[in-house]
């Protein structure tokens, strides 16, 4: 047994790519060794700016020799079918062997596939991984770039160290042979011995352009890369990146934000992290502090932090690769200054921003096309001001002023042709809100204006103070209903315009606000339906319950609509629930079976394509309620079985609590009183027979159990429910 | 270091290193990689190693002299490699000492910044360069000029000459840089450059006539071209692409229009890519057996 060591060695990987890398390779070697018959036991996978490396624990020396049989054609076969075994099976005619199966001569191949040297496996299986690593972006480089052809890496690829045990395992790609030699450290060389600072360092003595470093093996690879300044290991430089940042700010009395996306990609930028805190100029903070941390992550990968108190301090800390001559002070000064320059733009455009009102700045957006067909952001901008000022004063939105909401939806998108929205799009909102404030405006405006875009994901809450709920739900109103107005709806993975997001935003302002409104009609009711039964979903609520009642059609109150989901989620929890189900199942069944159209049937009996169209016309209801009734109440000619008179009686109860239930949007009450129907029907199957030999009788109770799917269809459509 | 003792530095540095080290090209261009010697030069399988200081203009960027950081005109030092020598970081890193930058004690870093033009059809990968957190050189591997796979690949690297002077010279303040040693100031050279220049780009310029400049380059660049003449067909397409900046920094190019402009521009560059490639392409054949395009 041996271990086995791989180290790709390249310039710089990006940062972003480097955890797809360790999987890509990690993928790519258990694939190889899985082809060639390798059991892998424990693998590790590290990777740095300039390398990914792999360590396999515990490699056998040889593979086992196996014996593959695959059964072909008979004896006799044409030479066709005969000669294409062969190619598929990889063995000459020669080498058939014919056995009995069954009476019949048949041909086999067997392919005795002796083992082989490990090392023999891995010199063939490391080229072709990485011929077949996928890499986000890649591209050719060199004299060898002069073909198409070469060899693709995401940048240059420099080196191969490829060990088993201790012998190298010899292979070459794109020209470069695999080795026992590495590079350490860009910058920095070997350790020295006397390190009198404490950094790794002596003053004097600052090794430089190191050479080659050569290893040994899986045992001393790791180790030999840090004696020349490499952590190889991407969780360990991650977690110094963590714990030395915190404690720079902790030592300077603050407290660093956390901010685990920068933790990776600092450790994904050096070979050897080195944090150190700066201080700029106190005065950058009366700009907005999301303006400052924005500018420190995005553009510069800095952390920030906040005093005691928890306001944001005016310092950052950034993360060298070097344990630089002068302790950091020369890289601390530099960064300071790039900064500065960055925080002096921003301060540049806070200022003159605020110049102009935000009314003074919308001007500017009767130049900026929201979408050919439907016209500039201004008059997208109108449409959702009426819209808010529409949804505040019909009550839509309660207790919302409609001047306001109109106000703030006139106002909400004015920041998208301020400076510093155009220089960090980000943003968009929260400056507006900063803005809005700063100009006076009321409060309610402001954080219509700064708030208006959200909810945005799924974690983001979804606002509910009045006027931003009227903006907010305006604006992804108009925008679903702009698109689907000219026919631009999402297809599969195709949603260029957010319009799920938007709808998925409407679903959560409407619901968690509980908005009485009608959402949409046509298809976008349906594509609202299928957002609802995602969003729905993830909050445990079956997507079978969201269709039997979408199927009652006309639904497009969706706080009614999830009310009645609800109790009917937990009706059919329950064991009166799951057996009344069964109940209509079999009612229903039989209804099919006796293509019994029942009191619906026959008044729907009128050409229509759908026999039952017209029961779900609404002008038709009383009619058909009233046709029902009185076949209900017509006379049996028959006398009725216990169990028959039984279920008239329940239904007789049930469907008024029923409908009354509904009526008041009292869905626990509409399933409490289909509940009463339950033990009727079971009774009456158990009981009666439907079919009986006298077609009074048949007929009365296929209606009955017409009667009874009806009932239930007046809560919700069992026949979409499964189970 | 002044500025004018960096170049002569970078200057010595590449050209003992084998580069031609050329001039300037004698056109109002937004980025060095316009320079023939980059962009026509990165096409077809010829070696071409070259350095010089390419003058840039951008007329939106202009702040009347009154910006620390921002000019309309300045100067990016530019290296073309090709192919790319296998130690093509450590020729750049050696530059960076030349210079005055010890890594020792500064921290350089190579940042993911893929670099594409849409004007120039062409795209390619590779970083930003830092020096303390500081963009100090674009280093890129050209992947495509002119709609054109690179065969083979040259590395470009595009060094902001101010930013790094100032970085070395500690100055917050571009006007401030010593542009020799006998204390003339860059302020001294380009402030008035600075204030005149932005107010002609954004204020004065005639825009009828700068509508009508662009339209005569890309009919004069189409006239190159069914001339088959690629090189004045290209400076015609660099006039153009200028003219277009000019227009757009007047605010007279609306947002739809910007995109056709841009279309413009890059038919142009293309074209005369394409000639500049169709031209060459038999001595190519010739002397780079098995070499296609």
């Amino acid at each position: 047994m041996s271990d086995f060591l791989l180290e790709l060695r390249c310039e710089e990987i990006p940062a972003r790519m480097q955890a797809g890398a360790r999987a890509e390779l990690e993928k790519l070697f258990r694939k190889e060794m899985s082809d060639a018959g390798v059991e892998l036991g424990d693998l590790t996978v590290w990777s740095t700016p300039r390398r990914l490396a792999l360590i396999a624990k515990g490699l056998p020396e040889r593979t086992e020799a196996v014996s593959e049989e695959a059964k072909g054609p008979p004896e006799g076969a044409p030479d066709q079918a005969i000669d294409g075994f062969c190619r598929k099976a990889g063995v000459t005619r020669d080498q058939l062997e014919l056995r009995d199966v069954k009476g019949r001569a048949t041909y086999f191949a067997v392919k005795n596939i002796p083992g082989r040297a490990v090392k023999d496996l891995l010199a063939d299986a490391i080229p072709a991984i990485i011929r077949a690593f996928s890499w986000p972006k890649s591209m050719r480089w060199g004299a060898a770039s002069s073909s198409t052809e070469s060899l693709r890496w995401v940048r240059p690829l420099s080196g191969i160290v490829a060990i088993l045990g201790e012998d190298l395992v010899e292979c070459e790609i794109g020209g470069i042979k695999s080795g026992y030699g590495t590079k350490g450290h860009r910058f920095h060389g070997a350790k020295p011995e006397h390190d009198v600072t404490g950094t790794g360092f002596t003053e004097t003595d600052v090794p430089h352009h190191p050479g080659t470093i050569t290893i040994g093996g899986a045992h001393d690879y790791a180790e030999k890369l840090r004696a020349c300044h490499v952590i190889v290991d991407h969780a360990e430089r991650e977690g110094i990146v963590r714990s030395r940042a915190s404690a720079a700010a902790h030592d300077a009395g603050l407290v660093l934000v956390e901010d685990e996306g920068l933790v990776v990609e600092n450790a994904g930028l050096t070979e050897w992290p080195v944090p150190l805190l700066g201080r700029f100029d106190e005065n950058f903070l009366e700009v907005p502090p999301e303006v400052i941390q924005l500018t420190a992550r995005t553009n510069q990968k800095y952390f920030i932090c906040r005093d005691k108190q928890g306001a944001l301090a005016n310092a950052f800390v950034c993360t060298a690769n070097i344990v630089a001559l002068d302790g950091g002070a020369a890289i601390v000064d530099g960064n300071r200054k790039v900064l500065a320059a960055r925080l002096s733009d921003a301060r540049f455009f806070w200022d003159v921003d605020r110049k102009k009102t935000l009314r003074e700045h919308a001007v500017k957006l009767g130049n900026i096309v929201f979408h050919e067909k439907l016209g500039t952001v201004a008059e997208k901008v109108e449409r959702v001001a009426k819209l808010a000022e529409w949804l505040a004063s019909e009550g839509v939105v309660p207790n919302c002023d409609p001047a306001l909401a109109r106000q703030a939806a006139e106002l909400c998108k004015a920041d998208l042709v301020t400076e510093m929205v155009g220089e960090f799009p980000e943003l968009q909102g929260l400056m507006g809100g900063y803005y809005a404030r700063a100009e006076g405006l009321p409060d309610a405006v402001a954080d219509a204006i700064r708030d208006h875009y959200k909810p945005v994901g799924q974690g983001d809450d979804a606002p509910s103070a009045p006027v931003t709920v009227a903006v907010s739900l305006a604006d992804k109103l108009d925008t679903l209903r702009s698109f689907f107005s000219i026919d631009e709806k999402p297809t599969g993975s195709k949603d260029p315009f957010a319009l799920r997001r938007a709808a998925l935003g409407i679903i959560r302002l409407v619901t968690d606000n509980g908005l009485r409104m009608r959402v949409a009609e046509g298809d976008l009711l349906d594509f609202f339906a299928d957002r609802l039964k995602v969003q729905q979903k993830e909050a445990g609520v079956r997507h079978d319950l969201i269709d039997a009642v979408f199927a009652l059609g006309g639904e497009d109150d969706l706080v009614r609509l999830l009310a009645r989901v609800h109790a009917l989620q937990a009706f059919v929890g329950t064991e009166d629930g799951m057996n009344l189900l069964a109940g209509y199942k079999r009612a229903a069944n039989i209804l099919k079976k006796e293509e019994w159209l029942g009191m619906e049937g026959e008044i729907a009996r009128t050409g229509e394509e759908d026999p039952l169209a017209m029961v779900d016309d609404p002008d038709l209801a009383p009619v058909v309620a009233a046709k029902m009734a009185q076949r209900h109440q017509k006379e049996l000619s028959y006398t009725a079985e216990p169990a028959e008179k039984a279920l008239i009686d329940a239904l007789d109860a049930a469907e008024p609590k029923a409908a009354n239930a509904v009526e008041e949007e009292d869905f626990a009450g509409a399933m409490a009183a289909l509940a009463l129907l339950r033990a009727p029907i079971d009774a009456f199957f158990e009981e009666v027979t439907v079919n009986d030999a006298n077609p009074d009788k048949r007929s009365a109770r296929l209606d009955l159990l017409a009667r009874f799917r009806a009932a239930v269809h007046k809560v919700a459509d069992f026949s979409r429910i499964e189970g | 270091m002044c500025l004018q003792d960096m170049i002569l530095a970078l200057h010595n540095y590449w050209g003992e290193e084998g580069c031609l080290i050329l001039q300037p090209y004698d056109m109002r261009m937004g980025a060095g990689t316009f320079h023939p010697a980059t962009t026509l030069r990165a096409l077809g399988p010829e070696p071409w190693n070259a350095a010089f200081v390419q003058p840039c203009r951008r007329p939106t960027d202009g702040r009347y002299g009154e910006n620390p950081n921002r000019l309309q005109h300045y100067y990016q030092y530019q290296v073309i490699l090709k192919p790319s020598p296998e130690n093509i970081q450590e020729l750049y890193l050696k530059s960076l000492e030349v210079i005055g930058i010890d890594p020792l004690k500064h921290d350089i870093r190579f940042v993911e910044d893929d670099w594409e033009s849409p004007t120039l059809g062409a795209w390619g990968l590779g970083w930003e360069v830092w020096c303390d957190g500081m963009e100090v050189t674009q280093f890129t591997y050209f992947q495509q000029m002119g709609g054109f796979d690179c065969k083979p690949v040259a590395g470009e690297l595009t060094y902001g000459l101010e930013r790094l002077a100032m970085y070395i010279q500690g100055v917050d303040n571009v006007y401030d840089l010593a542009f020799n040693k006998h204390g003339v100031t860059y302020g001294d050279v380009f402030h008035q450059n600075e204030v005149q220049m932005s107010t002609w780009n954004f204020e004065v310029a005639n825009t009828d006539a700068l509508f009508d400049l662009f339209r005569k380059a890309a009919e004069e660049c189409e006239n190159c071209l069914a001339a088959n003449l690629p090189i004045p067909a290209y400076e015609q397409a660099i006039e153009a692409s200028h003219v277009f900046n000019l227009l757009q920094a007047r605010g007279v190019i609306s947002v739809q229009e910007r995109a056709s402009y841009m279309g413009r521009v890059r038919e142009l560059a293309r074209g005369s890519c394409e000639a500049y490639m169709a031209k060459e392409a038999e001595r190519w054949a010739r002397e780079y057996p098995g070499w296609t395009a």
